[in-house]
């Protein structure tokens, strides 16, 4: 269509494409009318240059986040795994916690896994299986100081262990000791000589945690069939090792552990983690909240480069003004500091000046005007 | 017997990983000029980033991230490559 060639320019590439659809098979003159005010109403609802959209941004984000707060003990844990909804988890990702209270994966299987073939034995091969899962008895033997430690025949089975891989496990791990299996009783008997009762009970709450097969971190399985293809959803997070898998598709397969994906995937794909994350709660109390709102949050968090929480560590550390980080959280300290080294505050964006009781320098996308005053002769 | 390999994945194509290309020096002079600003004013990117280390990008170039956002389709982001 060459009438609306040129507001292809004009337009973002959706709403041109849009525009293209809707107007298939009208007449020129008339879809030209069609382009004209669309393009109108577009020019009308961008954001004024000025407007301050960060202070808008906060403010839509925060007012249902008061409303939050109220449902979060309503809704907490979904009904099969245990999942930080609501406030926390909106606090957790905008902080840029390292740590999350509750990390999760969603395993994303390659075809013909995902149509569900053998689905269990699939998703129990990347749970994290220790020694204490297929143990059931322990016990120190002070006569000959060895550690019996009786296994489950019918574990094993299920997580299909074998003998010979508990056995590799164990020596490969712990250094100079002896362990053989007799009728499922693993003996573990050190080389050296006497060895204390201390000693020997270190040894068993060691062995207690010595990783067998799987993969590490991930402490929980659960295959569910969402639409037409299975996934397996796990608690517990480790992506680098998944995508390793090679079964898995890794392609989709994310991580709610926003860190990882920037350590894994790169600053990029972290943004559009948090996007989703942070929408999916807003989404899942059924309030409203622009993505705009939430995009800006996200660009801000990794515009260094590498995710810098919302918090007196992160973005706030990073503002030029010594009065503008001492008025967001421990105020005495960075006036301390500053005083210290003798920093200027050139007073140049908004909290300073309110405390001054000054007009602010607000909005974004302003222009500085600089004139060149000329002498005007009388 | 666990298949654990300690090495990172390098992740090629991934639904959350837009597209990165790096600018050439022409193209990059004229995104500068165009908005007025310079390099360092640009958001940044490490060339650590996984994303990035096939274009072999060093400080100093910048990067163009070929966004798919809901609202807008596809969208053009800059990022400059720092060094830490």
């Amino acid at each position: 269509m060459a009438t609306l060639k040129e507001y292809q320019d004009k337009l973002p590439p959706k709403l041109f494409e849009e525009l293209k659809d809707e107007t298939k098979g009208m007449a020129d003159s008339k879809a030209k009318k069609v382009a004209e005010a669309v393009y109108e109403e577009f020019r009308m609802s961008r954001v004024e240059p000025g407007e301050s959209v960060g202070l808008v941004g906060a403010e839509s984000i925060g007012e249902p986040g008061t409303q939050m707060t109220l449902n979060t003990f309503h809704f907490a844990g979904v009904a099969e795994m245990n999942v930080t909804m609501g406030l926390p988890r909106i606090i957790e990702i905008l902080d840029g916690r390292a740590k999350i209270k509750t990390p999760m994966m969603e395993i994303f299987l390659k075809n013909p896994y995902n149509k569900g073939k053998d689905i269990k034995k699939i998703a129990l091969s990347v749970r994290e299986t220790v020694f204490r899962d297929i143990a059931t008895e322990f016990l120190i033997n002070l006569a000959d100081s060895t550690i019996e430690a009786k296994m489950s025949k019918k574990k094993m089975d299920d997580l299909s262990v074998t003998d010979n891989m508990v056995l590799k496990a164990i020596t490969g791990t712990v250094k100079g000791i002896t362990a053989r299996i007799k009728e499922n009783v693993l003996i573990v008997k050190t080389k050296g000589k006497e060895e204390s009762l201390n000693e020997i009970y270190r040894l068993k709450e060691k062995l207690k945690d010595i990783f067998i097969k799987g993969v590490k971190g991930i402490k929980q399985v659960l295959p569910v069939k969402r639409e037409d293809e299975f996934i397996i959803i796990t608690a517990g997070t480790n992506l680098n090792e998944v995508l390793q898998l090679e079964f898995v598709d890794e392609e989709r397969t994310i991580t709610n552990d926003i860190f990882e994906i920037a350590d894994i995937l790169g600053i990029e794909a972290a943004r559009q983690a948090i996007i989703n994350e942070v929408y999916k709660v807003i989404e899942s109390q059924g309030l409203n909240v622009d993505i705009r709102h939430i995009m800006l949050v996200a660009d801000t968090i990794c515009s260094a480069g590498r995710i810098k929480g919302i918090t007196r560590y992160g973005v706030v550390s990073e503002k030029s003004s010594v009065l503008a980080r001492a008025s967001f959280e421990t105020p005495i300290r960075h006036i301390i500091n500053a005083s210290l080294v003798g920093e200027v505050d050139e007073l140049t964006s908004v909290v300073e000046n309110v405390m001054l009781n000054q007009p602010i320098p607000v909005g974004t996308g302003l222009p500085g005007l600089v004139t060149k005053s000329t002498k005007v002769d009388k | 017997m666990a298949r654990r390999k300690k090495k990172k994945f390098i992740a090629k194509k991934h639904t959350l990983m837009p597209k990165h290309v790096k600018l050439s020096e022409k193209d990059k002079k004229s995104l500068l000029e165009k908005y007025h600003i310079n390099l360092k004013e640009l958001p940044k990117i490490l060339a650590t980033d996984p994303a990035i280390q096939a274009l072999g990008a060093k400080s100093g170039d910048v990067i163009k991230i070929v966004r798919h956002s809901p609202t807008a389709g596809e969208i053009n982001f800059y990022r400059g490559v720092a060094n830490e």
